[in-house]
């Protein structure tokens, strides 16, 4: 990616280095192994060997948590890159090249983690041919725009590679272009977490009104963005911590402070919404639902707790647990939508497997273990000198 | 405090193109408005009437044997199909309402009512509206909701989508198809109609236009109930239908009798449910407590498509906003060995 007029990234970036092989990548190893396994079994005998799946629930977590969630998780380059190249606060550059390596796994892996729950995997490419196009879907919408971001995304992290293997050249003329896949990498994630959402309207009544609404895309556009900035807050004290390196304070302070921002907006957005509509009445009936509806609703309101004054905010375990919290909350927004709140009649039960749960956390082991090979390898992570600079 | 207000400014540009931006993707434009589609004029169905039928799940076998369905055993023993719902491999089955001692049928109270379960063949159908690469179609002729499993690619949106939880995914097979009710359509050049309807012994289910289906439900409606009246069975004759149009299909034209009149509700399901229904219903007992969805006028389907092509009809808007985006980033964007413009070091 292009250096910012603040900062030149080129200077600011170096490979983490240390050794490939250790605990953490030898679990990781382990977890990735065993999903293997499982999902050998399920492209030989069909999801039901494996998964709970059933009619009433047709989605289970490998649609709702890898691909829904995961790429919201994955917002976090979007949001970084959107904070330094549209609102032109370069400071936070050096923030971009690590949330990007997390976006491109988490929507890499969203992008392969759809194949294995799809029935008829061998056709997939036909989500892609014109002549199967179906322009009134929401789902055609949504895997058109993945697809488009997960190749947008390689080309704007492409630059890390170029740097690595000495590609001058052909950096230099990728970078004169570069701005147009950054407005590109900034469209395509509003299109597609705001159509995630939207997935959710053709369900009808089967929804439950505290999560069905017409004006669902912007609220799931709305808690994706806020997301991208929790996950920045997370993923920088964890790499933190485990790379044993300073934690950029001077610049996770004035983002938690953004955060909160989005997250006042989307707050305002969601209550406006269930008042007009007259939804909130379900949030006081005791139901499974109202007690997910108020987790949720905690979970969001938790990081004005947590690091609401600016004193807060100067405290690296409170910006980590806010980070932890906007991450939880974007989870029940999407699982109460998707599968507390989504109810099709009577009978009807999904909770998931350890098969479908293995899955998911080898799904998750894959982009660890991608992000410390990667920022060991390659220019991702600050330099420490310069670091000390500030 | 040059640099300060330089970078104020194309913060407040950044700003304004977002928040432009955001508001341009999300607010929803009533010139993009998609109504609820209508029943095609002659759009094939069926009459389904709670009161006459006598549960003796003829037409369960039928469809089995129309559609190459295997046998699902819930039973101790393995000797009858006996599923328990419609799946990937039932498309039609018969659910009992029970309440009480069960003494009176037809009765809310102490008593049992039928309940056919299978595809309604929306007007305006969640499954078609979902389905991201056109698997599942509705024929603009005879409005039968079409599966292609050769298209579909088994991502079990439709299955999701559907308010009468009738497109089923085949869980146990590691090639599973979606399994739902054609309406038989694969019969029809055969001269065949739908086997349930072929089958039926009291009338219970009727095939014909939806039309036509309407105007006879209508009719059972206007009788005084106990009174003995006709009742068709097999297939409804369409109005001033000629007999070439008769030969088309196989079976006697008249096979009606006389039969009591039900003691029904007045309201025929699928009427007006989700812009309307080619599957239509009759019933002494209430419809929701039967197992139907209490389900609007207007389908979820036209409120997803008005959300859709508000934001991306014509491309117009992620183009107008792209182009935005790409002119402040172009802006805030300097290469390496580029000096930075606006004063910035």
């Amino acid at each position: 990616m292009s250096a910012h007029p603040h900062a030149s990234s080129a200077n600011l970036a170096a490979p983490v280095g240390g050794k490939l092989f250790n605990t953490a990548t030898f679990i990781c190893g382990i977890l990735i192994a065993m999903m293997v396994a499982i999902l050998i079994v399920r492209f030989i005998f069909g999801l039901g060997a494996v998964t709970n799946l059933n009619d009433g629930y047709p989605w289970g977590i490998w649609v709702v948590v890898d691909v829904i969630i995961g790429s919201a998780f994955a917002c976090g380059g979007f949001s970084v890159a959107m904070l330094v190249y549209i609102f032109n606060k370069g400071e936070y550059h050096p923030m971009v090249r690590p949330a990007l390596l997390a976006s491109l796994f988490g929507y890499t892996l969203a992008g392969v983690g759809v194949i294995f729950d799809l029935g008829r995997y061998w056709n997939f490419w036909h989500i892609l041919w014109p002549t199967y196009a179906n322009p009134n879907s929401v789902m055609f919408e949504v895997a058109l725009c993945i697809s488009c971001y997960i190749i947008v995304m390689w080309i704007e992290f492409s630059p890390v590679f170029m740097e690595k293997w000495g590609m001058k050249v052909q950096k230099k003329k990728l970078e004169k272009v570069l701005f147009f896949f950054i407005a590109l990498g900034t469209l395509l994630p509003m299109m597609h977490q705001s159509s995630l959402g939207t997935l959710l309207v053709v369900m009808g009544s089967q929804v439950n009104p505290l999560w069905q609404t017409p004006i669902v895309p912007l609220l799931y556009l709305l808690s994706a963005i806020t997301i991208g900035y929790g996950v920045v807050l997370f993923e920088s004290c964890v790499a933190s911590s485990a790379y044993r390196r300073t934690i950029e304070m001077h610049l996770l302070q004035p983002m938690a402070k953004i955060m909160l921002g989005m997250l006042a907006v989307f707050i305002v957005v969601r209550t406006v919404d269930l008042l007009v509509r007259g939804a909130l009445g379900h949030a006081f009936t005791p139901s499974l639902e109202a007690f997910y509806f108020w987790l949720e609703t905690g979970f969001f309101l938790l990081p004005f707790l947590l690091v609401g004054s600016a004193e807060a905010r100067r405290n690296p375990a409170r910006l980590f647990l806010a980070g932890c919290s906007i991450m939880l909350a974007g989870v029940f927004l999407r699982v109460n939508g998707f599968l507390i709140g989504y109810d099709t009649g009577p009978g009807w039960n999904y909770f998931p497997s350890i098969a479908e749960m293995l899955v998911t956390i080898g799904m998750f082991a894959i982009e660890v273990l991608g992000y410390i090979i990667i920022t060991r390898r390659f220019p991702v992570l600050p330099r420490e000198e310069a670091q000390s600079a500030h | 405090m040059a640099l300060e207000k330089t970078s104020r400014r194309s913060f407040l540009k950044g700003v304004l193109a977002a928040s432009g931006a955001v508001a341009a993707t999300v607010a929803p434009q009533q010139a993009c408005a998609r109504d609820t589609l209508q029943r095609p004029p002659e759009g094939l169905g069926l009459l389904y009437d709670a009161t006459l039928c006598v549960g003796c799940q003829a037409c369960v076998a039928a469809c089995k044997q129309a559609n190459d369905n295997p046998a699902e055993f819930n039973a101790m023993d393995k000797l009858w199909d006996t599923p328990l719902d419609t799946s990937g491999h039932t498309f039609n089955l018969i659910k009992m309402y029970r309440n009480g001692t069960m003494e009176q049928k037809d009765s809310e109270l102490n008593g049992f009512s039928f309940m056919k379960t299978s595809c309604m063949h929306c007007a305006d159908p969640s499954c078609v509206s979902a389905c991201p690469v056109s698997a599942m179609l509705k024929d603009p002729v005879t409005g039968v909701v079409g599966y292609d499993p050769d298209a579909c690619i088994g991502c079990r949106y439709c299955v999701a989508a559907c308010p009468f939880g009738i497109p089923k995914y085949q869980y146990d097979s590691p090639t599973g198809k979606i399994g739902k009710c054609e309406l038989c359509r694969h019969r029809h050049d055969e001269g065949h109609y739908s086997a349930c309807a072929e089958v039926c012994p009291t009338g219970a289910t009727l095939f014909g236009r939806t039309e036509d289906l309407l105007a006879e439900a209508k009719r059972r409606l206007a009788l005084k109930p106990g009174d003995w009246a006709r009742m068709p069975r097999g297939r409804l004759p369409a109005q001033n239908e000629t007999p070439e149009q008769a030969a088309k299909w196989k079976g006697l034209l008249d096979q009606s009798y006389e039969a009591q009149v039900g003691n029904y509700l007045q309201h025929v399901y699928g009427e007006k449910e989700y812009g309307g229904t080619q599957v239509l219903k009759l019933s002494a007992v209430n419809f929701q407590k039967a197992g139907m969805p209490d389900l609007p006028p207007k389908s979820s389907a036209a409120t997803s498509e008005t959300i859709q092509h508000s934001l991306y009809g014509g491309l117009i808007m992620p183009i107008a906003v792209l182009a935005g985006l790409t002119w402040v980033a172009k802006r805030n964007v300097v290469a390496d060995d580029e000096p930075a413009k606006g004063g910035k070091s």
